[in-house]
């Protein structure tokens, strides 16, 4: 058994009063060793990231604050410990990640600066010394050209870089412990799959223990030697992570381990045949402007054709910056394009003007991906589901009538009617989203990464939910989606997005059994859990 | 609504600001009762020391100082507010139009917005009423014109950043038009900020006009505080209590509306809420 670096005793932090309930999470016992990766795992609002705050005496006091409980850490209680003493322990014992690296680097300086920074405050180095360890830790997180980085500010760097350098910051002092709260969930898969390798690799050569924050199953099981699942608060669930992953034994862990996607050949449907409803025609779209100053253009959408059959599902599958999203929206005119066609039904809508659009609209919804962005919070759920109908002549009364009726089919109680949009969960608001779509009784529903912002067990709710849907009304759809796993599941045909061209479309089932290009062969190897999965199919 | 209310009960100062208005309000509206005269009127002999006779004295014309304050409570209250709804109306539509269409609109909408900007606020009130003759009318288009800028700057911003949000898109894709947009989703999403600032425009509306009422270019026939301290200012050594008093509402005034508006902000504003 490895030594022990911090012991969780009956952790137990407390929620101001008027929460949703007493202490976030209670009577947390976890035991995190060196050399080893230990996975917190939980849907949001689970308590797992307050957790890792409190290991740092980052709670936001006086709001939330440890109720009782030890925190031990080389002899001594963290929870109790002094402002002073817990400031020499982070950063330099006590190493952390976050979840976005842009917000977690200042703006205005470089990163070399930045990392400098922290062995200035913590160590007695020169400066020379102070820059050859900078250097050196650039080097181990494989960031290329070192000197070239730490000249860098952060917005020069990409996502990727930006967390490399995050992870070379928390790094710099040789922390024993690394808390490392989603710090992959920003990220594309591909560059995720680069992280977690990284971390991986980084943690076995300096004995590093780990704790590992997530919401993804697949990344558990790429990374975890231990794993803790938290359900509302309490923990329900520990173990080594082949254990937990292979065999779980509590409910709640089953259902989670259900609920996630697989990456597993999808079940063969029959070809369609029938004729196109959507057809893009070498659509582009430049971003940016060209000013009196000059300007910064940005090619989303080079020329990209695709078809949309009826009653099919087609998947837009890319990773961020692949003009996607570019695409869906233009293809429900939310935004103009530069050049090319866009066919709804055979007749080209890219020219159309906003009156012409009108009649249009109707015919084409979206389904848009943040549930708590996309739902006006001044408005009652029935005036939000209402409003389609009404801006397209129906009398409100009646439209409100089938307000209600769609309320009903999208599985939400009929008492929501009155209520405003802040009193929903994520899953139940992307629900009226989808009422607000269907309501204008639409042909073509785009749903534009509908479930990426929503917890695998209500995410799982949602996609059967628009198949049930789609094959309910006859629906065509066009989902738009950075998730491999879920657009095997839902999508007839898939088409791979890249850096603004469709690289390869195909079949569900080819695409997964035979993917041509290199770079969906990339796609499908960077899907994280993927190999666990395989093992759990075979 | 109801829990704004109740966070907004919750700061004391903002109560207190609530209260100085409350009463305030009570004054104009029982003036006629208790002041039934005109306050021009001669009332008594001139320059009497407060406590005697007349509650806060009496002027160098031998006016009532208190009837003075009142009638000028009034008028201060309807410049305060008439100017500040002009300001937020004007305001409101030419940052809206500007933060809704962008482009050359807004490249327009908003110099002109800084042309306004540019001129010293008070000199250019002046201008104003020394054109269109002093009177109420005029006042409160002076004041509108130099306060408007803040609330076009304001909504134009919010604007910018709600056009972006996923529920005026979402409702752009139902086929809605700009009128619906713009009325039903955008102004409600930032009503709560305009409140907010609007109500501290009150306090500088008052404000600007006792200044333009002290240099005389006030309506000559209406009372107003700044009215009573300049003819107060000559016997300031001798008959302190022309000027203190009258003084003394005005602080009172703007500093309750100030706190009201600071009491609003908190409230409806998400950002500033968990402090």
């Amino acid at each position: 058994m490895s030594q022990t670096v911090l012991e969780l005793e009956k952790l137990t932090i407390a929620l101001p009063s008027g929460a949703d309930r007493a202490n976030a999470v209670s009577d947390i016992d976890l035991v995190l060793r060196a050399g080893k990766v230990t996975c917190l795992i939980g849907e949001s609002g689970s308590g797992k990231s307050l957790v890792a705050r409190s290991i740092l005496g980052l709670l936001p006091r006086p709001h939330v604050r440890i109720g009782s409980g030890r925190i031990l850490f080389e002899g001594q209680d963290l929870a109790v410990a002094p402002q002073d003493k817990m400031r020499a322990i982070r950063g330099a014992k006590i190493g952390m990640i976050f979840q976005e690296p842009m917000t977690a680097l200042n703006p205005l300086h470089t990163v070399g600066r930045q990392l400098d920074e922290v062995l200035r405050i913590h160590t007695s180095l020169g400066r020379a010394a102070r820059r050859a360890r900078v250097l050196e830790l650039i080097d181990s997180v494989h960031l290329p050209e070192p000197s070239r980085i730490i000249r860098s500010f952060p917005h020069q760097l990409s996502g990727g870089q930006r967390q490399r350098a995050m992870i070379a910051m928390a790094l710099l002092l040789n922390p024993r412990l690394l808390i490392a709260d989603e710090p992959t969930t920003a990220l594309d898969v591909t560059t995720q799959a680069q992280i977690l390798y990284l971390i991986r690799e980084l943690q076995r050569e300096h004995g590093t223990s780990v704790l590992f924050i997530t919401h993804d199953f697949g990344v558990v099981a790429d990374i975890a030697d231990e794993v803790a699942v938290l359900q509302r608060g309490t923990l329900v669930e520990r173990g080594a992570a082949g254990a937990v992953l292979g065999a779980p034994t509590h409910p709640y862990t089953k259902a989670l381990i259900a609920a996630v996607p697989k990456l597993v050949p999808p079940a063969p449907r029959p070809a369609n045949t029938q004729p196109f409803i959507v057809e893009a025609r070498d659509v582009a779209k430049t971003y940016g402007t060209r000013g009196l100053f000059g300007g910064r253009v940005t090619l989303a959408l080079a020329g990209v054709t695709m078809e949309l059959r009826r009653g099919e599902t087609l998947g837009l599958v890319g990773e961020s910056g692949s003009g996607k999203s570019t695409l869906a929206r233009a293809i429900t005119r939310l935004l103009a394009i530069d050049g090319g066609e866009i066919l709804l039904g055979g007749t080209d809508i890219a020219q159309l003007s906003r009156r012409q659009l009108r009649p249009v609209r109707k015919r084409v919804q979206m389904v848009f991906q943040d549930p708590y962005a996309s739902l006006d919070p001044r408005q009652r759920i029935i005036d939000i589901i209402a409003e389609g109908p009404i801006i397209h002549g129906t009398l409100p009364g009646k439209a409100r009538e089938e307000a209600q009726a769609l309320l009903c089919l999208v599985g939400l109680d009929a008492s929501a009617a009155k209520r405003f949009p802040h009193e929903f969960s994520g899953g139940q608001r992307q629900r009226i989203g989808i009422a607000r779509a269907l309501a204008l009784h639409p042909d073509v529903l785009v749903a534009d990464e509908p479930v990426s912002a929503l917890d695998v067990s209500v995410q799982a709710q949602v996609l059967a939910l628009l198949a049930d849907i789609k094959a309910r009304l006859h629906l065509s759809m066009l989902f738009v989606t950075h998730d491999l796993r879920v657009a095997l599941q839902v999508c007839d045909r898939i088409a791979v997005m890249k850096q603004g061209e469709v690289v390869e479309v195909a079949p569900t089932a080819e695409i997964f059994f035979n993917p041509q290009h290199s770079y969906t062969k990339a796609l499908f190897a960077a899907v994280p859990g993927g190999t666990w999965q395989d093992r759990k199919a075979s | 609504m109801l829990e704004g209310f109740a966070r907004f009960a919750r700061n004391r100062m903002a109560l207190f600001g609530a209260t100085v208005l409350v009463c305030l309000l009570l004054l104009v509206l029982l003036t006629p009762v208790i002041y039934p005269d005109d306050p021009f009127k001669l009332a008594g002999p001139a320059l009497q020391p407060p406590g005697g006779r007349f509650l806060l004295g009496t002027d160098t014309l031998g006016r009532d100082v208190a009837a003075e304050i009142a009638y000028g409570a009034r008028t201060s209250l309807i410049i305060g507010v008439g100017a500040t709804l002009a300001a937020i109306v004007f305001g409101a539509v030419a940052g809206g139009v500007a933060g809704y269409y962008r482009g050359r609109t807004e490249t327009v909408l908003m110099r002109i917005t800084e042309f306004f900007q540019t001129i010293p606020a008070f000199i250019f009130a002046l201008l104003i009423v020394a054109i269109l003759s002093p009177s109420v009318s005029s006042e409160i288009i002076a004041i509108a014109a130099v306060s408007w800028p803040s609330i076009a700057r304001l909504v134009r911003g919010e604007f910018v950043s709600l056009g972006g949000r996923e529920f005026v898109q979402a409702c752009a894709g139902l086929g809605a038009s700009d009128a619906r947009v713009i009325f039903s989703h955008m102004l409600p999403n930032c009503a709560s900020s305009i409140i907010a600032v609007g109500s501290l425009l009150i306090g500088t509306a008052i404000l600007l006009e006792a200044g333009l009422a002290f240099l005389g270019l006030g309506d000559p026939n209406v009372m107003s505080w700044g009215l009573i301290i300049s003819a107060g200012r000559a016997v300031l050594r001798s008959a302190w209590w022309i000027c203190t008093f009258p003084g003394i509402a005005i602080l009172l005034t703007v500093l309750g509306i100030n706190l009201i508006g600071d009491g609003l902000n908190e409230a409806l504003n998400p950002r500033l809420r968990e402090r």
